[in-house]
């Protein structure tokens, strides 16, 4: 039998722990990513930036449609982008009027949509909306930095982008919309 | 019989899906006629992240968003914009998340670094190894 013939050499304790503790690290971040996934939500980069130009055609018959000018007459509103074929936007309905009651201004755009379509939506679920635009393309969507529908933005009197609200608005949603609502009346 | 059932149902199942029944935008899904500004198209919306999808490009996703993009991308093109100019456009909405091509920024700059820095370390370490055997 051949004994090893290189004595023992001395290892550097860095050599021997480092690598351990480069993997222990690794896990954590494993087990940390595992346990809390990242939000998937692409927020809008435009808060606290105008709205940009847009004139979008009235979504049903008896709605104006809706421009930039009508979103910066002096006083919040609340922009909701919503579709009927969206089924969250439907859930979402009943928090829009309860707001509605309470003196919130509200206008719609409604995207890639039908106008019988938008109809039978608003005769099903209610209709917040002093104005509803239709936006066939995405266009305006796309301009404000939103991804997704069902989706609420809080415009402050001049017409700049204050707060973005993703997802429908829940119940327990309401207080923090009000307290944007009020917030961007200074 | 019953799981033949269950896996016929299974078969033709129809998902559940939010989407509307509107045609797709102008030149989501039609090339642009001049060859030479389509290219120019097709290798930005390659590098353009679809917002719904998020893992897929808004040339490889059909989702009707990432074709109102596509159909946005080309009629700019079309117009005469640059497609840097479009990229800044959409990365002033969505944050750097909407472009697939990393930019040089005070988050970033250590993804850039690190890789000199590594190749920096190797050649010092191979020098001083090669010292070492010319000396034996």
């Amino acid at each position: 039998m051949n004994a090893p013939e290189s004595a023992p050499r001395r290892v550097s304790p860095w050599a021997l722990w480092l690598p351990l503790a480069l993997f222990a690290g690794f896990l954590a971040l494993v087990f940390h990513g595992l346990a809390k996934p990242g939000s998937t939500e692409v927020e809008s980069a435009m808060i606290g930036k105008p709205l940009p130009q847009f004139d979008l055609p009235p979504a049903v018959e008896d709605r104006p449609g809706l421009t930039t000018s009508d979103l910066r007459q002096g006083k919040p509103r609340l922009l909701n982008i919503f579709a009927s074929w969206c089924v969250p936007c439907a859930v979402e309905s009943p928090q829009l009027e309860a707001l509605r009651q309470q003196g919130v201004a509200i206008d719609g755009i409604a995207i890639r949509d039908r106008r019988e379509d938008v109809a039978m939506f608003l005769e099903r679920n209610g209709n917040p909306y002093a104005r509803i635009g239709k936006d066939d393309v995405s266009a305006v969507q796309l301009a404000i930095g939103s991804s997704g529908v069902p989706e609420s933005f809080v415009i402050d009197g001049k017409g700049v982008i204050r707060y973005q609200h993703i997802g429908e608005i829940r119940t327990d949603d309401l207080p923090l919309i009000r307290e944007k609502l009020r917030e961007a009346e200074q | 019989m019953r799981l033949l059932l269950l896996i016929l149902a299974m078969l033709f199942a129809v998902p559940v899906t939010a989407q509307d029944t509107m045609p797709p935008a102008p030149w989501a899904y039609r090339q642009l006629d001049d060859p030479e500004q389509e290219a120019r198209a097709q290798a930005l919306m390659e590098t353009l992240r679809c917002l719904k999808c998020q893992s897929q490009s808004i040339a490889d996703s059909d989702a009707p968003m990432a074709g109102d993009m596509r159909s946005q991308v080309r009629q700019r093109i079309a117009a005469g914009e640059d497609p840097e100019a479009i990229r800044a456009w959409l990365v002033e909405r969505y944050g750097d998340y909407v472009s697939y091509t990393p930019r040089l920024t005070s988050l970033t700059w250590p993804l850039f670094a690190l890789p000199l820095l590594l190749l920096a370390a190797i050649a010092l370490l191979l020098r001083r190894r090669l010292r070492k055997g010319d000396g034996s």
